[in-house]
């Protein structure tokens, strides 16, 4: 069934420009020549962040990290190899997809763990990024509940992302 | 400013626990490796990038998004009772949530402002209901493809990277779901 939906997408983007008499081509065309400037911007991010991350991974911080807050993970569900991945991804999205590559790459792909990580990735947001530049530009001073539900919200994800991981796969 | 100070706690991490247990040799090791390991997922990433940014920029153009809203529409009255009487906000608060779904960020972040703008004019900076449900819907992504994901999944040699839709879509659906009452139900105890 999934297969489906990406060609599909393709697809119905293509004809709808055409139904509009937009040149689809070309737009395609000037889209992806700034996803490539787009990757630009990415790569610096990214040498910097797998620089930092390998670091921890191979230091042993990270595990340490994980075997020191398993017992709070293993009780909601989630599993505590993912630990610092939850608890970069609020803060940093480009943290955030570096450690996801790293442990998709230690755990596999199709491992439960690399499948967890792409669905946390795949479902979550950078929340306090967001927060910031929302209420920066609305000009709010008080922001009330925002945070709790938004972090209640992100718990609920990777609670979520474990869960369906487990069960659908 | 922030990632100064992640970067930094990274490094000043891995150095302490690489000198408790005795990992000097591979945590130097680990330098030159992880920044290679960064060159090679970007440029492993970047047929996706393009080509998802190339169709993003199509889906626009072609108009999905205002198809989109329509169907929409109900939900967010429901959401954002204050869009039925006021037809621009109607406009930005769907824009937003339309390109947040297929993904397209950098159409989804203005309209979103321009809603939060909007929303917040006379609240003398202090967050409505309505505009705290707004920014959680924003943390809690719901995304029809997450093209970024897959190209990571794909890069790493996975054979189906888009095998993770389903589990993804019921997850963000739950996590905004629940976050849009969580913030319902503070709404009305949380004192102004």
């Amino acid at each position: 069934m999934t297969d489906y939906i990406v060609p599909i997408l393709l697809l119905a983007a293509s004809a709808f420009a055409l139904r509009k008499q937009e040149n689809s081509y070309d737009l395609l065309l000037s889209g992806a020549a700034d996803g490539l400037k787009l990757l630009v911007t990415l790569v610096p991010t990214l040498v910097m962040l797998l620089t930092a991350v390998t670091m921890l991974r191979e230091s042993g911080a990270m595990e340490a990290i994980s075997t020191f807050l398993s017992p709070a993970f293993r009780f909601v569900g989630i599993p505590p190899e993912t630990a610092m991945l939850v608890l970069i991804r609020p803060i940093s999205g480009s943290a955030a997809l570096a450690i996801g590559a790293d442990l998709m790459a230690q755990y596999g792909v199709d491992s439960v763990i690399g499948r967890t990580t792409a669905v946390m990735l795949g479902s979550t947001e950078t929340t306090f990024y967001t927060i910031s530049v929302y209420f920066g530009a609305a000009g709010i001073k008080k922001t009330r509940y925002t945070l709790p539900a938004a972090l209640f919200a992100d718990f609920v994800g990777f609670f979520m992302a474990s869960l369906t991981v487990r069960l659908l796969m | 400013m922030v990632m100064s100070w992640i970067w930094t706690g990274m490094v000043a991490l891995s150095i302490i626990a690489a000198a408790f247990s005795g990992n000097m040799s591979a945590l130097s090791a680990a330098v030159p490796k992880g920044a290679q390991a960064g060159v090679t997922l970007a440029v492993s990433m970047a047929g996706s990038i393009c080509l998802w940014t190339g169709v993003g920029k199509l889906m626009e153009k072609a108009g999905l998004t205002g198809k989109l809203s329509k169907l929409l529409r109900p939900l967010l009255g429901r959401i954002f009772p204050s869009i039925k009487t006021d037809s621009v906000l109607e406009n930005h608060l769907s824009a937003n949530v339309c390109a947040n779904f297929l993904g397209l960020g950098n159409a989804a972040t203005p309209m979103g402002i321009q809603a939060a703008q909007r929303m917040a004019m006379g609240c003398n900076g202090i967050a409505s209901n309505e505009l705290c449900k707004l920014i959680v819907l924003n943390t809690a992504s719901i995304q029809l493809i997450p093209a970024n994901v897959a190209a990571v999944r794909s890069s790493l040699g996975c054979n189906t990277p888009f095998d993770i839709l389903p589990a993804v879509w019921i997850t963000s659906l739950c996590s905004a779901g629940l976050g849009v009452v969580m913030a319902w139900g503070l709404g009305r105890l949380w004192k102004k």
